[in-house]
């Protein structure tokens, strides 16, 4: 066993009153807790709760809830979260509860990132102090134990919420122990279990929503329901770059039935310093209010409004306590002309992030210069439940609920904008209908809490799907250029990476093959917009993956070298004579999910209508590699099998795992084959999913082999990894289909292809 | 405004309510069932699909005056405690991982079974194109169909 210091202070590890009274979840239990589903017995509630922490509570009956610190979209942390914590407190899993806890920096620390979903980092966070809140528990349960006993703490053993004396024969429940346990000191330190002891981590439990999600119970932000509440839509300008001048027909909107306000709202303060998530197109936009959902929309549809182009702007931007610059510029943007900038910026020198050796002399006396070009699109999130928010604000307090990823980055604009001290707002996480990074941009709960500030009544403001398509925080578009000198034996001498977007550079310069070549050249650009950009599941990998994955297949074929002995040279290179010292990847983890990989596909195996795509990356800590086999049919390329290998050191809950790799495939796939957002004069060209083509059931995968590499590592990321490499497995397959290479997502553009 | 009796999950409700209403809305917002879901408004993610007798249909699009006097099922009156099998087959295989788009899955996936018994692949292709899941459950979705095809055997 491992002895960790608890690392605790009062503060953080508050006994809360407000949890023990009740007054706290009160607000919260229209949100039932969920019952395990895998257990169908009816569990009987326990007369008293008792707090140890502010992750657990356990009733006199030996019931046991734990608060799942981080909003949910499907990545199954409300599972997988207190799974970890269950290991260490050494329950038996059918007896634990799970409740969403609310946004609370105070007894959840570390601020703006101490409940926030995105980046994978969600179990690699809270990995420890999960652990450590599980084992102070115990500790302090063996300390009751022991103390009622008069015997020896460390004689005290544990079995799935029982505690043991073995000396005495003496047994008691930890039901029985936690009105006593709750009052004993909480451990400096604690012992946490080794790999080999678990029985709950990495073991396969059910998602602890699957039965209120199979029965249609209400669990989403769109589903929150209060009484007096009154709903809400928002009038967006029709195009990024414009701002609203003035409303036409307010009476005549107000008018219409069922409709209480409609209003002009400012997004935000005057001279508000935005921080690094305050995303938003927008200055000025126009609220709907009324009774129902059908009147706001057709309130909404009838508001005639006069519209501006915003002027250009410089704004200083507070990313986590070091201020930026960002320049927003005037003007309606188009897609053509953001593909000619990037074009015309690639001719030009640019900012080099990173030079090894002598790229210049390497590519000077290369016998063979491979040069290629990679692009990819705008993306839209398209999670399936719009953005939306309940918002009932007060004089001087507010309550809002609602989907969003990281309630820490957007509580401190939402109080300013209000005026009310962030203690004074309530703030609860509904599971979220699907997040991909969008969620991480909440302005739209500052909009409903300005809305609610305004009409005076608690409201429930939603996106139409139009407005969520059209007022996106999208992927931004990225271009980058490829090139391999090679001498006459083929052997690599060289390697330049040249890449841009817009707004933001894709680069990651230091990730392999950064490492394995003697010369090396990484350089970059970026080009400002109007248009709101932030994270896509796996930001700038979910493009530099699929450009790099492609261009080492085609260099493997260059070398005649089998693709995956090639990367694996060079992954040998890298680890046993690195060039640079600045590699952030372990050469050693990433060749392991390509012998995975390798192993489980039967690659090498030939079937001549079998085209196979191999593709590996880093990223998120995490490593992923996958063989995906593609036939032909009538003319459409048909997905047969992905066979994916993960190195995310210890998983918690492997079959939610496999699932989440799996949705990165499918989305991956989707999103290589199809998805596309472009721009004309400012104006989204797409605004619903009759335009914006999503992958649906006969495009994915018939089946998919998800693998993991056994070992004892301190868990990484998942949500992410295993979606960038997707790309490059698809392009490489498309090419052993076709003979042609793809170089510009998305990959299936040809009308009757597409059907 | 115009009169409405509807039939819903076997019980019978009284609207006074825009004819051209569409029936998902008065689900959610009259009869505070919600789990029923809005995707997209237009017929094109099927996350608001239920029955009306018996044939999934896109609530989204359907205006309440279409109804009449049709049966209408969701998601809330597929069963009472999820022992459909379909629903039970999404637990069994651990279908959902946000979990929005579900409902409507689970509803066309009834549908399908209960016209279907023991659809292909390509039967299950059919009838579950029109629905989108966004995190890609697609795969766990056809195990499960397959499932519930051999629960109902």
């Amino acid at each position: 066993m491992a002895l960790i210091k608890t690392t605790y202070n009062r503060r953080s590890f508050l006994k809360s009153s407000a949890i023990a009274g009740g007054g706290m979840m009160l607000g919260f239990s229209w949100f039932a807790s969920c019952k395990p589903i895998d257990d169908n017995t009816e569990l009987l509630m326990p007369d008293e709760w008792f707090d140890f922490n502010s992750y657990l509570k356990i009733g006199d009956n030996g019931l046991i809830t734990i608060f799942s610190p981080n909003p949910e979209f499907g990545q199954n942390v409300k599972t997988s979260m207190p799974m970890i914590l269950a290991e260490e407190l050494d329950v038996d899993w059918k007896n634990v509860l799970v409740e969403q806890a609310p946004y609370s920096p105070e007894q959840f620390p570390g601020a703006p990132f101490g409940q926030f979903t995105g980046g994978s980092r969600g179990i690699m966070m809270k990995w420890k102090p999960l652990r450590i809140a599980g084992a102070s528990a115990k500790q302090m349960l063996k300390a009751a134990a022991a103390q009622t006993w008069q015997v020896a703490v460390d004689e005290i053993t544990t079995e799935s919420g029982v505690l043991h004396h073995e000396a005495s024969k003496k047994s008691i429940g930890y039901g029985e122990m936690a009105s006593l346990a709750a009052q004993m000191a909480i451990p400096e330190e604690v012992k946490l279990k080794e790999p080999k002891d678990y029985k709950i981590i990495g073991h396969s439990k059910k998602n602890v929503d699957g039965l209120a999600i199979v029965t249609g119970k209400p669990l989403f932000g769109l589903d929150y329901q209060k009484e007096g509440m009154l709903i809400a839509m928002a009038v967006h300008p029709p195009a990024f770059g414009m701002t609203l001048e003035a409303i036409n027909n307010t009476e005549e909107i107000k008018a219409m039935p069922g409709i209480k306000d409609v209003f002009p709202i400012k997004t935000y303060k005057d001279a508000y310093k935005k921080g690094y998530f305050d995303t938003n197109a927008f200055p000025e936009i126009i609220a709907v209010v009324g009774n129902s959902t059908w009147e706001v929309l057709k309130a909404k549809k009838a508001v005639k409004a006069k519209w501006k182009s915003i002027e250009g702007s410089t704004n200083t931007i507070d990313r986590f306590g070091r201020d930026i610059s960002v320049h927003t510029p005037a003007g309606l943007e188009n897609t053509t002309d953001h593909n000619t900038q990037m074009e015309t910026l690639m001719a030009k020198p640019m900012k080099v992030v990173r030079r090894d050796g002598d790229p210049e002399g390497a590519f000077k006396k290369a016998a063979k210069i491979i040069e290629r070009t990679y692009s990819a699109p705008y993306l839209a999130h398209n999670c399936m439940e719009p953005m939306n928010f309940f918002a009932d604000v007060k004089k001087d307090k507010a309550h809002v609920a609602g989907p969003l990823q990281g309630p820490g980055l957007i509580e401190p604009t939402l109080a300013a904008s209000l005026d009310i001290p962030e203690e004074n707002i309530e703030t609860e996480m509904t599971r979220m209908g699907g997040g991909f990074g969008r969620r991480a941009y909440s302005h739209y709960m500052v909009e409903a809490a300005l809305i609610s500030q305004k009409v005076n009544a608690p409201i429930k403001l939603m996106y139409t799907r139009e407005d969520d398509m059209t007022n996106g925080i999208y992927r931004p578009t990225y271009r980058a250029i490829y090139r391999a000198a090679l001498d006459e034996s083929n052997n690599l001498l060289a390697l330049h990476v040249k890449a841009g977007g817009v707004p933001e550079s894709p680069l990651f310069a230091n990730r392999f093959p950064a490492g394995s070549v003697d010369n090396y050249l990484a350089e970059e650009f970026a080009i400002d917009s109007n248009i709101t950009t932030g994270a896509f599941r796996a930001p700038r990998s979910n493009f530099m993956a699929g450009a790099e994955q492609s261009f080492l297949d085609e260099i493997a074929e260059e070398t005649g070298k089998d693709p995956i002995e090639f990367r694996l040279e060079l992954l040998k290179r890298a680890k046993e004579n690195p060039v640079g010292k600045e590699n952030d990847y372990d050469p050693e983890r990433y060749a392991g999910v390509l012998e995975l990989v390798r192993e489980k596909s039967n690659w090498g195996q030939n079937d001549a209508n079998l085209h196979r795509g191999v593709s590996a990356y880093f990223c998120h800590n995490s490593y992923a590699a996958h063989v995906l086999d593609l036939t032909i049919e009538k003319g459409k390329p048909v997905v047969q099998k992905v066979t994916c290998a993960i190195d995310c050191g210890i998983v918690i809950n492997p079959d939610a795992a496999a699932n989440m790799a799996e949705g990165g495939i499918v989305d991956g796939i989707g999103n290589a084959f199809y998805g596309e957002m472009t721009f004309k004069d400012g104006v989204p060209q797409k605004n619903n999913f009759h335009q914006y083509r999503m992958i649906r059931m006969s495009e994915a995968p018939k089946k998919i082999d998800v693998h993991f590499v056994q070992n004892e590592i301190d868990p990484t990321g998942l949500g992410e990894p295993p979606f960038p490499p997707i790309f490059a497995a698809v392009a490489n397959a498309m090419y052993k289909a076709s003979g042609k290479r793809q170089y510009h997502q998305p990959f299936i553009r040809e009308e009757k292809i597409l059907g | 405004m115009a009169k409405f009796n509807l039939n819903v999950n076997g019980k019978n409700f009284q609207l006074d309510i825009a004819a051209q209403t569409p029936l998902l809305w008065v689900l959610r917002d009259h009869l505070k069932l919600v789990g029923t879901k809005y995707g997209c408004g237009i017929a094109q993610c099927g996350a608001c699909t239920i029955h009306l007798d018996g044939v999934a249909m896109r609530s989204c699009s359907l205006p309440v005056e279409a109804v009449g006097d049709k049966a209408i099922t969701t998601i809330e009156g597929l069963s009472e405690k999820g022992e459909h099998s379909i629903q039970r087959a999404w637990l069994e295989h651990d279908v959902p991982q946000c979990g929005y788009c579900q409902a409507g899955q689970i509803m066309t996936a009834a549908a399908l079974l209960k016209d279907n018994p023991n659809p292909s692949d390509s039967d299950i292709d059919q009838a579950m194109n029109g629905n989108i899941c966004r995190c890609g459950t697609y795969t766990r979705i056809k195990a499960a169909i397959k499932s519930a095809a051999k629960m109902e055997k």
